[in-house]
């Protein structure tokens, strides 16, 4: 089935998500949306799935003009959108994921859903269980059986939004394989993407988005350097990071391990000096979090001990932690990080009092202003934190951290965040890092792991492998070791 | 212009749940078959007819504001703390106890049975809180759970151990020796010590909460907990001080109850102020400037209630009918304005 | 708490549990479709009264059963209405309700207090009361105790069985993906709400004019509570809720058939204790104690654990769902 985009508008307020974006994808090709996050992507492609109201433009399928106003309506014309955190019930089985919602009347048709979902797993040599619980499956899982239900209900075109996120390399050859037969089949594939090798290994066209417009579009063979200019319009340059001499031990684990209902993580030893970076790599789920949850102190050690510059904190609650000189910022900032509904300046107060019983309002308000401008934060200090954008939220956790640190633990630092947020961030990080903190940090982009740690250290299924100097280590070597012990 | 305009229009729009309550509460008056003017009059004479039942609507603000004040310190860390009731009867037991164990006469029996009523409520609410922390019961069956066995403790304690010489009676105890009573106005029950330490708290948890550290972290807890908690907030320790705190003041002002007002124990020494106190919190949006605006309209109910079944023989509870209503229509009308409203704006 | 009922056997405990039964399943699939209704106490009392008041005066069995679950309904929908449509929330909604319930109760009540009232005809079945040990326990019965023993049946079936019950199960765990398969989330939140607030007049309606016969202040305090600690306690799955029910409702009449064994014991611990009964099962099922010991369990032994007594509650209950 082709489809077709001509001129879509869609407009938050004063912000221009799609200024006007027309695309076309024949029936039989995969396409590529290629752009950097907030160029627009994903609000298009929302659109197209019937997830989003548009305020311009028309959607063409086959040369009809069609008009969805909900995502089941989308489905039912042929087009379905597989999320980056597909849309599934965790606590149900895979094939009560597969049945719901299909179909009127009362009974579930199980043994028809159950062959019919057996049968398409095994065209595509998915491996899924089909009374296991959603919850157990891996990310890459989750996708096979969204894929897997998209099908039969009959799309022709599937829409794939970042969908290499936290899947496995095996993983991901095997999507990538599935979509090429799909192409074969006569669908259409839409491949929305930040990763250049990724679309320039698997698509036949890509259309590049940059700030709401379509900035180019080009055929197979592509240059990376022609993508990346028309992404951001610059050549990348590459960063310049000085060395810093390593200073005494900050945090030594010795032979620690975490146990918890879902997972354990056994016999971690690891020292960390002041000053020095680690990275720390692998699929969501193998044991990062937990390691960098336990050396914040949120975590209990089940083994092992813990020492935070020469102390044994292994069973010291965590405000003894925060006082060590401890900090942990999580990656869900809303969430976990900041208090929506308090404004900046509560959270000034909050996190470093203002002396005494009393709050001293001025003082924090004050306080908050000199972080504001610091920081370069885009808001002022009576501005509730949910009011800031993204990458202001980001900016504000950092600013609300003590100064002196002697561990700085960050989940996931620049996930979400632009080029330019990304390189700000870190230029403060590496700014912290030369006063002498130590950084822990994950990520997904194998890029950013290598490019700022000194270390990295790889964590699958539960085991901590050795750490890797960053300089010797190359991308692929680095997505293989990831990916290498995964099933 | 504009100005008396716009606050003419607040005042309207506070008022307009209690307008709407009003009606709702005259159409269950007809359904009853009773006149609702005359019963709205009976309400209103029994609460202003005598300089006596003025000072009586005191007396039942003090129970009622206490409760408040202690309630919105575990409703701002988000805590539903139902458990208020039980934690008044809490601190009524632990009075009259200290008040049996002590010989007689005793200086400063009265401070000391302040002091109980204070701690006795305190383990109560601590109780709900470990609970709630510890065995992750949600506090609202913790709280339900204990209001029937503080309940239940207190019968078992006027029907048994404690009961008069004569013989165990629904009117509680032997009257507690003069020694133990809260002294009062001459010719009215109200105690201005209670009535003192009533506005004092209240007054306490305005600055606590707009202007402590204590306050803000409760704030936070209860927006965000686990952001709370990374920030340095531990989410543990604050919500065992909120019910402790809270539990204190709802077992004040049982004791209250017990050496001012009734000078013994009766079965109903809670009489519901504490489930009353949670109406209190919600109609004020939980702030505490509001609160003894809406405990004054919620006494005067109160104290004015009994006179329905005196003079119409109508329920008393029709008061609770017209609390619990406006609180209702508090709650629509807020959701309608936000919902509907919003689409003039 | 009951004591018309003579005999205490099992057939009288599974009478006297009917409207726990009918109470804490309507919850669960209220729940389960996401919404909390936290009056339940006084609906209970409000349809009690209700039932036995409309019963009374017109004579007719049905329509006070009829007038009952109207009323049941139409509380709930204000907490559907005010909490899906109106934003506000509902635990404060459904605080606020109970009590408003419970006095209305009282007021409206106050005539029919303490008045001989028509009772629900006991209706033993022929042929399937002769079944040996299971004919005369459950087949013995009033004609509203057949009642709920379909509506634990029906209420499985549909829940683990239809399609339907399978988008009700996506709606409370995951409103969002089930609006991307075309579920009508907020229709779902309110037909299910008003559903268990039409089972929960009818739970009234059984007590006054069943178990509990006639109307008094304050019929069933209590009740609602601990029928919506069932819920949890049977980990919102109808089979498992209803076996609570059956449990409380047996420690209940184990209560009062023990009072005359230990005279000594005061009743005030028989008043207390199902409350904190109802605390210690909702430790039991809540608590991270219990968790730390399933450690110590065989692998087996733990799934049966887990399916007995662990439950986690639909994701999304008590959360506003707003469609962009």
């Amino acid at each position: 089935m082709r489809v077709e985009l001509r001129d879509i508008r869609k407009y938050f307020g004063p912000v221009r998500a799609n200024d006007g974006i027309s695309l076309r994808v024949e029936s039989g090709t995969i396409h590529g949306l290629l752009g950097e996050n907030g160029a627009g992507k994903t609000t298009l492609m929302k659109i197209l799935s019937g997830y989003q109201p548009y305020d311009a433009g028309e959607i063409l399928l086959d040369g009809s003009p069609m008009r969805f106003t909900s995502p089941a309506e989308a489905i039912q014309a042929g087009i379905g959108m597989l999320h980056q955190d597909p849309m599934d019930f965790p606590p149900l089985s895979v094939l009560d994921n597969f049945l719901l919602g299909r179909g009127k009347g009362l009974g579930q048709r199980r043994r028809e859903g159950r062959k019919k979902l057996e049968e398409l797993c095994q065209r595509f040599g998915f491996g899924l269980d089909p009374d296991a619980p959603v919850s157990s499956l891996t990310v890459g899982e989750r996708q096979q059986l969204e894929l897997v239900r998209l099908l039969s209900l009959g799309v022709r075109v599937i829409i794939l939004d970042e969908p290499t996120t936290g899947i496995s390399a095996p993983q991901k050859e095997l999507l990538f394989g599935t979509l090429r037969a799909l192409a074969q089949e006569g669908l259409a594939v839409i491949f929305v993407s930040h990763k250049l090798d990724e679309v320039e290994a698997l698509c036949s066209r890509v259309t590049v988005l940059r700030q709401g417009k379509v900035a180019g579009e080009v055929a197979a063979p592509f240059s990376s350097d022609q993508l990346v200019q028309m992404m951001f319009n610059q050549r990348l340059k590459p960063s310049r990071r000085t060395d810093v001499p390593l200073g005494e031990v900050v945090l030594d684990l010795q032979d620690a391990s975490v146990r918890t209902y879902r997972l354990n993580v056994e016999h971690m030893s690891l020292q960390v000096r002041s000053g020095e970076v680690i990275g720390l790599a692998g699929l969501e789920g193998s044991g990062q979090r937990l390691m960098m949850l336990a050396c914040a102190g949120l975590e209990r050690l089940a083994a092992g001990r813990l020492l935070i510059a020469g102390q044994d904190m292994t069973h010291e609650p965590y405000r003894r932690f925060l006082e060590a000189g401890v900090a942990f910022v999580p990656a869900a900032r809303l969430e976990e990080g900041l208090i929506p509904g308090l404004n900046l300046s509560e959270h000034v107060a909050l996190v470093s009092g203002t002396g005494g019983f009393f709050v001293h309002w001025k003082d924090a308000e004050a306080r908050a202003q000199k972080m504001i401008a610091d920081f370069n934060i885009v808001g002022h200090p009576g501005m509730l934190v949910q009011e800031l954008s993204g990458g202001n939220q980001q900016r504000a956790l950092l600013a609300l951290l003590p100064e002196g640190l002697r561990l700085l633990i960050l989940e996931h630092p620049t996930r979400g965040l632009d080029l330019e947020s990304t390189r700000w961030i870190w230029n403060k990080l590496l700014q912290r890092r030369e006063r002498g903190t130590a950084i822990l940090f994950t990520s997904t982009d194998l890029e950013e792991l290598i490019e700022y740690s000194d270390r990295i250290i790889v964590f699958s299924g539960g085991v901590m492998s050795a750490p890797v100097d960053a300089k010797r280590i190359t991308v692929e070597e680095l997505g293989f070791m990831i990916g290498g012990q995964r099933l | 212009m504009n100005a008396s305009r716009s606050s003419l229009n607040k005042v309207t729009l506070a008022l307009l749940p209690v307008f709407i309550a009003l009606l709702f509460t005259f159409l269950v008056l007809l359904i009853a078959g009773a006149n609702p003017l005359a019963a709205y009059g009976n309400i209103l004479a029994g609460a202003f007819e005598s300089p006596r039942k003025l000072a009586d609507v005191a007396v039942a603000c003090v129970p009622l504001l206490l409760c408040s004040a202690g309630g919105l310190i575990t409703y701002a860390a988000g805590l539903w703390n139902i458990g208020i009731e039980g934690q008044m009867i809490a601190g009524a037991l632990a009075t009259t106890w200290l008040i049996n164990a002590l010989p007689l006469p005793s200086y400063g029996l009265l401070p000391l049975s302040v002091v109980a009523g204070l701690v006795g409520g305190a383990l109560w609410g601590l109780l709900a809180g470990v609970l709630r922390t510890f065995g992750q019961v949600n506090e609202i069956f913790a709280g339900l759970g204990l209001n029937f066995v503080a309940a239940a403790l207190t019968n078992y304690l006027i029907f048994g151990p404690w009961k008069p010489p004569d013989g165990a009676t629904m009117s509680g105890t032997d009257p507690f020796p003069q020694a133990a009573w809260m002294p009062t106005l001459p010719q009215a029950r109200l105690s201005p010590v209670a009535l003192i330490l009533a506005l004092a708290a209240i007054g306490a948890v305005y600055v606590l909460l707009r202007g402590t550290h204590w306050g803000l972290k409760l704030k936070a807890i209860g927006l965000n907990p686990q952001a709370a908690r990374r920030l340095g907030a531990d989410t543990t320790r604050n919500m065992l001080l909120a019910f402790a705190v809270c539990g204190a003041l709802a077992g004040l002002a049982g004791s209250l109850q017990a050496t001012a007002v009734y000078r013994r124990l009766i079965p109903q020494i809670s009489g519901g102020y504490g489930y009353l106190s949670l109406l209190v919190i919600l109609l004020s949006g939980s702030r505490a400037e509001w609160v003894p605006v809406v405990v004054f309209f919620f006494s005067v109910i109160q104290v004015g209630s009994p006179r329905l079944e005196l003079r119409l023989q109508l329920d008393s509870s029709l008061g609770g009918i017209l609390q619990a209503s406006v609180a209702l229509f508090f709650l629509l009308t807020r959701g309608l304005r936000e919902r509907f409203g919003e689409k003039k704006g | 708490m009951t004591d018309s009922l003579a005999m205490v056997t099992i057939g009288a405990v599974i009478a006297a549990s009917a409207p726990l039964v009918f109470a804490s399943i309507g919850e669960t699939l209220t729940e389960r479709a996401g919404v909390v209704n936290l009056s339940l106490d006084g609906t209970i009392l409000l349809t009690a009264m209700t039932g036995f008041a409309v019963a009374f005066s017109s004579g007719s069995l049905a329509l006070g059963f009829l007038a009952a679950m109207a009323v049941g309904a139409v509380v709930a929908f204000i907490v559907a209405y005010g909490s899906i449509a109106l934003g506000q929330n509902q635990t404060a909604l459904g605080f606020v309700l109970t009590l408003l319930c419970a006095d209305m109760s009282s007021f409206i009540g106050n005539p029919y207090v303490r008045k001989p009232g028509p009772s629900v005809p006991h209706m033993p079945i022929p042929g399937l009361v002769s079944i040996p040990f299971l004919g005369p326990v459950l087949f013995n019965q009033d004609a509203v105790v057949y009642l709920s023993y379909l509506v634990i049946i029906v209420s499985w079936l549909w829940v683990s069985r239809t399609q339907p019950g399978l988008r009700l199960r996506g709606v409370g765990e995951r409103p969002e993906a089930a609006h991307a398969r075309g579920v009508a989330v907020q229709r779902t939140r309110y037909l299910y709400t008003v559903l268990g607030g039409a089972l929960v007049g009818l739970a009234g309606a059984t007590y006054s004019l069943s178990v509990k016969l006639g109307w008094s202040h304050g019929h069933t305090t209590g009740i609602g509570w601990i029928a919506l600690a069932i819920v949890i306690f049977g980990g919102w799955h109808p089979l498992r809720v209803a076996f609570g029910a059956y449990l409380f409702g047996a420690l209940k009449s184990l209560g009062s058939l023990m009072q005359p064994a230990f005279p000594d014991v005061p009743t005030q611990v028989f008043q207390a204790a199902p409350f904190a009964l109802m605390i210690l099962a909702l430790l039991l099922v809540s608590g991270d104690f219990t968790e730390r010991l399933l450690f110590y369990l065989p692998p087996r032994g733990r799934r049966l654990f887990n399916a007995l007594l662990r439950g986690t509650p639909p994701a999304a209950l008590g959360k506003p769902f707003r469609p962009d």
